[in-house]
């Protein structure tokens, strides 16, 4: 069941200044995000993704379409009506965005406060949000006193404070050091898993989507390009923009410098095999190049793991008679598919 | 400096009379000047109730006023004191004018210090679903605090120095002290007592404020 719904969703903004055009941020976006799953949106800056993210807490109106979360349409919605929505859709941030005049625990109990939560509760909900995100210790710190992770920390349990059913991520790790980032993610993983919190994630680093998406939307220009599985996307990306984010992560078909260094140092012809879960497994392609008597070298690519599954491009430089080649090439293109690189 | 001790009762209560004008004067204009300051902030563009119409009035009243040297102020706002406080001269006539004068200068600083707030964190009380009113009181106020206390010490030294001018409308306070027992008497000791007061309010007012400051933004 999808529990956030977007149908047809504009966003335009009106124009800046006298002869400025109004900016079109998202641009009739259809997306329904199921009950349970952590959605990835990727693009680069100024593709529209942080727009769409404020749409579906309505911080940001939408001029068509309709937004429905959790069985609300928000749509339309006064702003009073509005503000109940929001208790039940967490959001955090890149630059975290703590209050830096409260404490760690006065950053939590705010939206305790906000929800009417009785004053008595408070103590019990936040050292139990404190031990989830592993900051028990630093209840009386204050914000500037937290390192990035730390701070992000705090923003989790902030969002999580009033037992939201959507919790939505703006480049939630993007200020964050690589280790730092991993941290983070495997906390968003537990928040998902453990609390079965829908997480709307938005980024322009496909490492992240990689980590912890089940489902991966990319934008560009304000409009959804490609949508699917994270395995699919990843495996089999379609949209050139969608390649072009997978390639930051997987390697594809060596082109350009790449493969001209390739040459310089490989003799032999260079032929890209593309393995999965699916295809013939690497073993017994590589025993068949062998009893071919074709002489081969792993020289480019290599294994990627997305949601348990594994997938891959390997480029060999093949060394040996022309025929022998060609029929052991004919041979393996029964179970995978390989690209000789021109 | 012998007449500045025969004068001592009257220094005494002149430097009282200074700190209740002023401090009154605080208080009443420093919350007009933290309405309108909200009112300026919260209606800019892209503000918490963005509204055009509204920001060009309230920049247009606040300039207005703004640039009326203090000394004519008074005069211009008399028969507005004498309907508001009653009497057109004296303490109360001054306090009320300084407070009008007081809260439109104070609005603007509360302004400079409140667009100094990270939008972020606006934004962030709003997806918890905070109302209007309660993240201008909540996360506004707090989060500018520190300049905020700044800002106040600030005005309270502008006052310190605009309420030597209440003798005009017969008025009391150290100001008057100065011009007619120092100046007017050819008695340059009893001005340089009335100044030495002057200075030794302002400095404590500023260290206090400093203090306070930095107990807030705990740096």
């Amino acid at each position: 069941m999808a529990i956030i719904e977007l149908d047809n969703v504009s966003k335009v903004f009106p124009r800046a200044h006298r002869g400025a055009t109004p900016v079109s941020a998202v641009e009739d976006v259809t997306l329904h995000v199921e009950a349970g799953e952590i959605a990835g949106v990727i693009g680069y800056s100024g593709a529209g993704k942080s727009t769409l993210v404020r749409l579906i807490n309505a911080l940001e109106k939408t001029t068509s379409g309709t937004i429905t979360v959790d069985g609300t349409r928000i749509t339309g919605l006064s702003e009073r009506r509005l503000q109940r929505v929001r208790l039940g859709i967490g959001m955090i941030f890149q630059q975290f965005n703590l209050f830096s005049s409260r404490t760690v625990w006065g950053n939590i109990a705010y939206p305790l406060q906000i929800a009417g939560v009785p004053k008595d509760q408070h103590q019990r909900r936040v050292s139990e949000l404190l031990h989830f995100v592993g900051l028990a210790d630093k209840a009386h710190s204050y914000p500037d006193q937290l390192s990035g992770g730390q701070k992000q920390r705090v923003g989790i349990a902030r969002a999580l404070a009033t037992s939201p059913k959507v919790l939505l991520a703006d480049e939630a790790t993007s200020a964050l050091d690589p280790e730092t980032t991993q941290d983070v993610l495997r906390l968003l993983k537990k928040v998902n898993v453990e609390l079965g919190i829908t997480t709307v994630v938005i980024t322009h680093e496909m490492e992240v989507v990689k980590s912890i998406a089940d489902r991966v939307v990319v934008m560009e220009q304000g409009r959804v390009v490609e949508d699917g599985s994270a395995f699919d996307v990843f495996a089999h990306p379609k949209h050139p923009t969608t390649k072009r984010f997978v390639g930051t992560l997987v390697a594809d078909v060596p082109t350009g410098a790449t493969l001209e260094a390739l040459r310089a140092n490989h003799p032999g012809r260079l032929v890209t095999l593309a393995f999965h879960d699916d295809s013939l497994p690497q073993s017994r392609a590589f025993a068949e190049l062998a009893s071919s008597g074709v002489e081969f070298e792993l020289v480019h690519g290599g294994m990627e793991d997305v949601q348990g599954r594994s997938f891959g491009n390997l480029t060999l430089a093949l060394r040996g008679p022309d025929d022998a080649i060609d029929s052991a090439l004919g041979r393996l293109r029964v179970g995978l598919s390989a690209t000789e690189v021109a | 400096m012998d007449r500045l001790i025969e004068l001592q009762g009257l220094f005494w209560q002149s430097t009282l009379e200074t700190l209740y004008i002023v401090g009154i004067t605080l208080a009443f204009g420093g919350i007009g000047g933290l309405l309108i300051g909200v009112a300026l902030y919260i209606t800019r563009k892209n503000g918490l109730l963005a509204n055009a119409p509204v920001s060009i009035a309230l920049n247009l009243l606040v300039n207005f006023f703004r640039p009326i040297p203090f000394v004519i102020f008074i005069g211009a706002v008399q028969p507005l004191a004498r309907l508001v406080v009653g009497i057109g001269i004296g303490n109360k006539a001054i306090i009320f004018a300084l407070s009008l004068a007081a809260a439109f200068g104070i609005g603007r600083i509360v302004e400079q210090n409140l667009v100094g707030v990270d939008p972020g964190v606006i934004e962030a009380a709003r997806a918890m679903g905070a109302s209007r009113p309660r993240i201008i009181v909540g996360v506004l106020i707090p989060e500018a605090l520190g300049p905020l206390i700044l800002g106040y010490t600030f005005v309270f030294v502008a006052l310190v120095d605009m309420s030597a001018i209440a003798g005009v409308i017969g008025g009391g306070g150290l100001g008057n002290f100065a011009l007619v027992y120092g100046y007017r008497q050819f008695n340059p000791a009893v001005t340089w007592g009335a100044v030495i007061a002057i200075v030794v309010i302002v400095q404590v007012a500023q260290f206090a404020g400093n203090l306070l400051a930095r107990k807030v933004l705990r740096r």
